[in-house]
């Protein structure tokens, strides 16, 4: 069975459990100021915020869609989507035994641990196996050194100033049309604030978090790194979410303060659409780190495997002298997928180094891009940039572009950018056949060579996560 | 008792790009033999060795071949090599990324597995390639390197026959193994080759140079043109033909046919 059908059948919405008191729980769809004071409303938020939003709201009202992205999509009816639902109760399942057992094997071809099976499967975790009480023993922890992990709407709740200090901080509400959307509309969310001096014990990750099975459309994720403080966060999880919406637009800011590291890893495989291109999620997200203080430093990893469109450049901002940036992403699509991905490396701060590693593979008649921007202010003086993007084609009907932008305005300024492209072809094939290898194992063996610079810096279960995931959505695809 | 068929091609027909290349091949290989097949370039020399590894750009029309008993076409490419069919490639194809050594564990644990043998892990397999790295006179840093990338034409020659001797198969076709050595290199590879000989396995030579054969002794020489067998003889026929070139048994075979 081809991935794509896997994907089919693991996204297959819940048909029944929904809450019956729909009035209560859904708003009609369409946007207004009305919709958005009445979102404000349920969720029981101050003045202020609901204030942020309007003004977002306004200011969208203004904007248009990007057009400048390589994918072609169907225009949005922006007034025939809900824009706020209560999470869905789900049907709980009494044991795995009654898990679809494609989904089933889906997991376990990822490898996906037991009780976190049960929990993305919706399968009531009995006692002893309680992922809440993790979630509790993890959070003491947490709180012992002063660390808050939470919800957004507990964030507004518990910690109003943090989050009226930073939210729209780096992503301010006008940045862009979907970033715009995002502020006036977003739901829910995650919040991290790391105090100063403390290095976060553990990765820190969204599944352990209560109630983040139901992921809102509108997402929004904030994350904050005092002086000398470090966090690795993971976000998203490799096994299929059961997402019927189809427009995603999140939006993650970071910031880190004097010394502070963030590393933000990510592995997306949401639903991809069918194999004729039907269906799929439209991933629009804007996600920017503001590197604020001296020597601090923000690192995305990215696997981008998932999603019909994915429209993403997870940036940093280099404000802080000596400050550091990364971009290290895979992106693949298969199918009738498209990517339109890469990063920004702003560099403002003096001695201000940035590093980007790109690599995208295309399959099937999907199309991948690479777009990223480097610019070197005026004072950025000895400001460093080092870019390669690798293309990698499999079969003959896909695309792959790079739309590399530099912009120096310091003569004392170091840029570089390499690029390559390379193809699986029959005879690559043919010559691991001849030594006994078939074509699944010879592409998995070939595609992991060609992301090995990236999956090192993921962490650890990720990457054999990650390795495993592309081999899965890549299944049928050759031969 | 009698030697062991390990190859039976009758009247193999074949095509590319619906270009008939292969016109009716007639060859047995028995276990312990080595065959030489020569002949003038576009004659079908690797179309031959290309379908016998089943290569898909290549389409069989007629005839059969058995390998061990086995019609060969009913077998997918990565079976043939599991069986013991080995190809050493005219033009080794490169592949970024994936280091020599991985590759080559991968592809001696798959045949390995196949033939129910136990799997080495990456610190049994490295002991097991020293050997082999000895035999071919080759510096373990080539381990490190993306398979055949920026190789040399010598390099890739010798990864081939690297492969070979750690695949052990019992019926190797190398493709011009011999061309773009220099005499230092074909010395080491042909003497490579030759250690890899046994009752037990069979080897083909395709080469335009009858220098490969001082090394390795063919019981047969196979002169091939237009897509057949012309003409079989012994090692002087090499020799023969190095003086001679190939036109005299062109018009030899086509009086006989005449006649």
């Amino acid at each position: 069975m081809s991935s794509a059908v896997l994907q089919n059948l693991v996204n297959q919405p819940y048909r029944h459990g929904f809450v019956t008191d729909i009035e209560a729980d859904v708003v009609p769809k369409g946007l207004s100021e009305d919709v958005i004071q009445l979102i404000s409303k349920k969720k029981g938020e101050p003045d202020w915020l609901l204030e942020f939003r309007l003004q977002a709201y306004r200011h969208w009202l203004t904007m248009r869609e990007p057009t400048w992205p390589n994918v072609k999509y169907p225009k949005i009816d922006f007034q025939d989507i809900s824009y706020y639902s209560a999470p869905k109760a789900k049907k709980k399942l009494a044991s795995m035994d009654e898990v679809d057992p494609e989904l089933r094997r889906t997991f376990e071809k990822l490898g996906v641990p037991l009780h976190e099976q049960k929990a993305l499967a919706g399968v009531a975790v009995d006692v002893i196996f309680d992922s809440v009480s993790v979630t509790t023993t993890y959070k003491q922890r947490l709180a012992e050194v002063g660390i808050v992990f939470c919800s957004f709407s507990e964030a507004v709740r518990d910690h109003p100033e943090l989050v009226r200090k930073y939210l729209g901080s780096v992503v301010p509400p006008g940045d862009n049309f979907y970033a715009a959307l995002n502020s006036a509309v977003f739901t829910d969310g995650s919040f991290c604030y790391i105090p100063k001096g403390v290095r976060c014990p553990m990765e820190l990750s969204t599944y352990f978090r209560i109630n983040t099975q139901e992921s809102g459309q509108f997402e929004r994720t904030l994350i904050v790194a005092e002086d000398s403080s470090y966090v690795s966060y993971l976000e998203g999880c490799t096994a299929p979410k059961f997402d019927t919406n189809q427009l995603h637009a999140a939006v993650v800011e970071l910031i880190a303060l004097d010394n502070a590291e963030i590393k933000y890893s990510t592995v997306q495989n949401w639903y991809a659409g069918d194999e004729k291109g039907v269906g799929g999620i439209y991933n629009f997200v804007t996600k920017r780190g503001l590197c604020k203080g001296v020597n601090s430093k923000i690192s995305w990893t990215q696997v981008e495997t998932g999603s019909a469109i994915t429209w993403k450049y997870p940036s940093c901002v280099l404000l802080g002298d000596n400050a550091i940036g990364e971009f290290y992403s895979v992106a693949l699509t298969n199918h009738h997928q498209q990517a339109d991905t890469g990063t920004k490396m702003v560099h403002i701060g003096r001695n201000t180094r940035s590093t980007i590693l790109s690599k995208g593979i295309s399959a099937g008649f999907s199309n991948n891009s690479y777009r990223g921007l480097v610019k070197i202010g005026a004072k950025a003086s000895n400001a460093r940039n080092y870019s390669q993007c690798d293309s990698m084609l499999i079969g003959d009907k896909c695309g792959a572009n790079t739309f590399p932008y530099i912009q120096v305005n310091n003569h004392s300024a170091r840029v570089e950018h390499e690029a390559s492209t390379s193809k699986i072809g029959e005879d690559q094939l043919f010559y691991f056949a001849q030594r006994g290898v078939g074509a699944e194992e010879a592409v998995s063996m070939i595609i992991n060579g060609f992301c090995r610079d990236v999956f090192t810096q993921l962490p650890m279960e990720f990457a054999v996560e990650a390795t495993k995931l592309l081999g899965l959505k890549l299944e049928g695809s050759v031969g | 008792m009698p030697r062991k068929t390990l190859l039976e091609a009758r009247g193999l027909t074949a095509r590319v790009a619906g270009v008939e290349i292969l016109k009716g091949i007639d060859l047995s290989v028995l276990a312990g033999e080595v065959h030489a097949i020569m002949g003038p370039n576009g004659s079908g020399k690797s179309t031959f060795a290309k379908v016998l590894a089943g290569h898909p750009a290549y389409e069989v029309t007629g005839g059969d071949v058995l390998f061990e008993g086995n019609s060969l076409f009913d077998m997918t490419p990565e079976e043939r090599a599991r069986a013991g069919l080995f190809l050493g490639f005219q033009y080794p194809v490169e592949i970024p990324g994936v280091t020599n050594s991985s590759f080559l564990r991968l592809a001696y644990n798959t045949v390995q597995g196949a033939r129910g043998k136990d799997e080495l892990d990456p610190l049994e397999f490295d002991d097991y390639l020293q050997d082999k790295l000895k035999l071919l006179d080759i510096d373990p840093t080539f381990l490190d390197r993306s398979v055949n990338e920026g190789f040399s034409g010598g390099e890739k020659k010798r990864n081939e026959i690297l492969q070979m001797a750690i695949l052990e198969p019992t019926l190797a076709i190398l493709d011009e193994t011999d061309s773009g050595l220099d005499i230092d290199a074909l010395r080491i590879v042909a003497n490579g080759v030759s250690r890899l000989r046994s009752p037990d396995n069979a080897l083909i030579l395709i080469t335009h140079y009858q220098r490969l054969l001082n090394y390795i002794t063919p019981e047969f020489v196979h002169v091939m043109d237009q897509g057949r067998i012309i003409k079989t003889g012994s090692r002087d026929l090499a020799l023969e033909l190095e003086s001679r070139g190939y036109d005299w048994v062109t018009a030899e075979y086509r009086a006989l046919r005449a006649a």
